[in-house]
């Protein structure tokens, strides 16, 4: 104590500048860091996200670009005009075929999701369990599908479930039916298209979410007595969360406004918000109802997955 | 992807020209460019060719499948496109939109072969028909599986809409498979004609009534869908389509290569359906109206509208092509129909964005059982 005291001022100083130095050094290296992050999203999802909401306060017109402008202004009258329809989001309410539109996407991804989890949780417990110089290849083998078109992908699932396709073809010739079933065109077939499709995205996250988990304390579980289907739910699963609540958003964001596959593999009688989009833009021409679907949809989606974080984040750092 | 090297190579050769040539060129020389925005499936690529060769005019050839893709893009503006394809109704609202630039006629030194009376009835859509050229037409109607059919109904007409729209006899193809074309408003005016209302009503009761019909049918439909019934037709997993004339004779085409012995026939149905142009027209900001005009009147050519015809398999609005015709196509009644059936054909207009919004969720409800 005494020895430092005689020249607290230098101690101080140095101490302080090499905090400057460290937050300096900090601040430059992150900020280069979450510079090219952040400018990706400002450039390629919030400025167009503000185009949209732009679009979804004006009117349709009979012009170039199809609305109105949402100011007016006469330099020579000395007036600005600014004019906010908030009709689009008042109608949106007012009809129950957009909530059912909602409501409908959400439930088909919400159980696409589930099915999802069902078969990536053994995969990614698999893989985890391989010994390390196996892991990559059963992960590359996960993110192999990618290689190939998704488009391709999704129309080679209309090859398997169509009347003569391969799926009926098998079940007749082993005699377990002996009328084709009816596969495609239905939510059955959307379920398995979103499945299949979004797979990896489930695997990868609950695969680093298991890797992580120690394994002595299983093996502590089974020493104090607890059966293995106890320690899964007591150990394990816990474990595992913070991975299936990233894969589970991984897969249920993209669901909710899935098009293409709902479009090939569902029935004309699926509803979902994606082609209700498609209506407004499309057939009713009606640009700013189409982007007010479109923002209540992202607020709708993105509002409760920023709750389930903050409270996942408060959780964390308890 | 694609569209975006065009446009990069285009604008790099405008550059370099215009460099060199500074001086020597007067203001209305334009490169020797032309942005051809098609229908896919829908040109003889010699025609192409050969227009290059007589020209010097390079062509840069980009294709859609659908109306509603090309007029999202032409509402977004600065396409750069030259000659683009919509059909009648959608040029209609298009014209009306302020898309399109004037025709010069004059420059069109063959629009003498096209067929008046076909002018005529494009002039519906667009009055004296400024900002048109009728390209080709078709119908829709009635695609379907010879064999599947007669095995369900018999020795029964099948030139007749009750197919499709008689729930009685619906229901006894519903196995088979029964598929519409996923389009609103062309897909309601043939409901309406069918009930005998106006095509092109607005009214709402009249809609309501359309709406009834395809209700009390809709449980033996297989699907809604505008191109998926071409393939399911030539392998069997439908019986019967709704569909464009042109759509059906190719899904017949496929069916006799695949030789699983499958017959698919065209027929257009005695109720009266409905009649479509598709037309050439040349946006406003085209970059090439020169070689725009000069496009459309070499497709004009009585031989090179012949070889388009004989080609896609689309009836053209060209009266001195007719002789130069294939024997297989001239004769095709569900391509060149007769008079008497041609006189039984309506069209349908552009409608309100009013009525396009109570059609799309009318639609929406006969689709998904509301």
């Amino acid at each position: 104590m005494s020895t430092t005291s005689r020249l607290p001022w230098i101690e101080e100083s140095s101490s302080l500048m090499t905090k400057y130095n460290f937050i300096r050094r900090i601040n430059w290296g992150r900020l280069s860091v979450v510079a090219v992050p952040m400018l990706w999203l400002g450039i390629f999802f919030f400025i167009p996200f503000l185009v949209v909401f732009k679009i979804s306060l004006s009117e349709t017109a009979i012009a170039v670009p199809p609305y109105t402008s949402l100011l007016e202004w006469d330099l020579e009258e000395a007036y600005i005009n600014l004019k906010l329809n908030l009709g689009n989001y008042l109608y949106l309410f007012e009809d129950a075929f957009y909530l059912d539109a909602y409501l409908s996407s959400i439930k088909i991804a919400a159980v696409s999701t589930f099915f999802t989890l069902l078969v990536a949780f053994p995969i990614a417990y698999l893989i985890a369990r391989t010994e390390s110089s196996k892991r990559g290849v059963l992960l590359a083998l996960v993110i192999l599908p990618f290689w190939t078109s998704f488009l391709l992908r999704v129309y080679a699932w209309m090859g398997f479930l169509k009347k003569n396709g391969i799926v009926n073809e098998f079940l007749l010739g082993i005699g377990i039916i002996d009328q084709p079933l009816t596969l495609l065109q239905t939510d059955f077939a959307v379920y398995i298209g979103i499945v299949y499709t979004y797979l990896p995205f489930m695997v990868l996250p609950l695969y680093s979410a298991l890797e992580k988990l120690d394994i002595t304390l299983l093996e502590a579980a089974e020493d104090l007595g607890c059966r293995p289907a106890q320690s899964f739910f007591l150990i394990t699963l816990p474990l595992a969360l913070p991975g299936i609540v990233a894969g589970c958003l991984l897969v249920f964001i993209p669901a909710v406004g899935e098009f293409v596959i709902p479009a090939l593999l569902g029935g004309s009688d699926t509803l979902m918000i994606g082609r209700v989009l498609w209506d407004e833009f499309f057939l009713n021409r009606d640009w700013p109802m189409a982007s007010a679907v479109a923002i209540v949809m992202l607020i709708v989606l993105v509002l409760p997955i920023m709750l389930i974080r903050n409270g996942q984040g408060k959780e964390e750092s308890i | 992807m694609h569209r975006h090297t065009h446009l990069f190579k285009k604008t790099g050769l405008a550059a370099t020209v215009s460099l060199a040539l500074t001086a020597a060129l007067s203001a209305q020389a334009e490169e020797k460019v032309l942005n051809v925005y098609n229908w896919s499936d829908y040109m003889n690529p010699e025609a192409i060719t050969q227009f290059e060769k007589e020209t010097g005019i390079k062509v840069n050839y980009d294709v859609y499948d659908s109306n509603e893709v090309l007029e999202a893009k032409l509402m977004s503006g600065g396409t750069g496109y030259d000659v683009v394809v919509p059909t009648g109704a959608f040029l209609e609202r298009q014209v009306q939109a302020g898309i399109y630039a004037e025709i010069n006629h004059s420059e069109l030194t063959n629009y003498g072969n096209l067929d008046t009376a076909m002018i005529d009835k494009v002039s519906r859509h667009d009055a004296g028909n400024k900002h048109n050229v009728p390209y080709t037409w078709g119908t829709i109607g009635l695609g379907y599986n010879e064999e599947m059919i007669r095995a369900r109904l018999g020795d029964m007409p099948v030139n007749t809409l009750d197919l499709i729209f008689k729930p009685e006899v619906a229901a006894k193809l519903a196995d088979c498979g029964i598929a519409l074309l996923d389009s609103p408003a062309e897909v309601m005016s043939i409901a309406l004609n069918y009930i005998g209302l106006d095509p092109n009503s607005e009214k709402k009761s009249d809609l309501k009534q359309g709406e009834t019909l395809l209700k009390s049918v809709r449980s033996s439909y297989k699907y809604f869908h505008s191109g998926k019934y071409i393939s399911d037709l030539a392998n069997g997993e439908v019986c019967v389509a709704l569909g464009y004339n042109g759509d059906i004779l190719q899904a017949q085409g496929r069916a006799e290569e695949a030789g699983q012995g499958v017959k698919v026939n065209y027929t257009i149905p005695k109720e009266g359906t409905l009649v479509w142009f598709d037309l050439l027209a040349i946006p406003a900001d085209a970059p090439h109206p020169e070689a725009a005009h000069k496009f459309i009147d070499f497709i004009l050519k009585p031989e090179i509208s012949a070889s388009i015809s004989n080609y896609v398999y689309y009836a053209v609005a060209n009266k001195a092509a007719e002789p130069l015709l294939n024997e297989d196509v001239r004769t095709n009644p569900g391509i060149y129909p007769s008079e008497a059936v041609k006189a039984n054909l309506f069209t349908q207009n552009a409608h309100t964005a009013k009525f396009d919004r109570i059609l799309t969720r009318s639609w929406t409800n006969v689709k998904t059982g509301r």
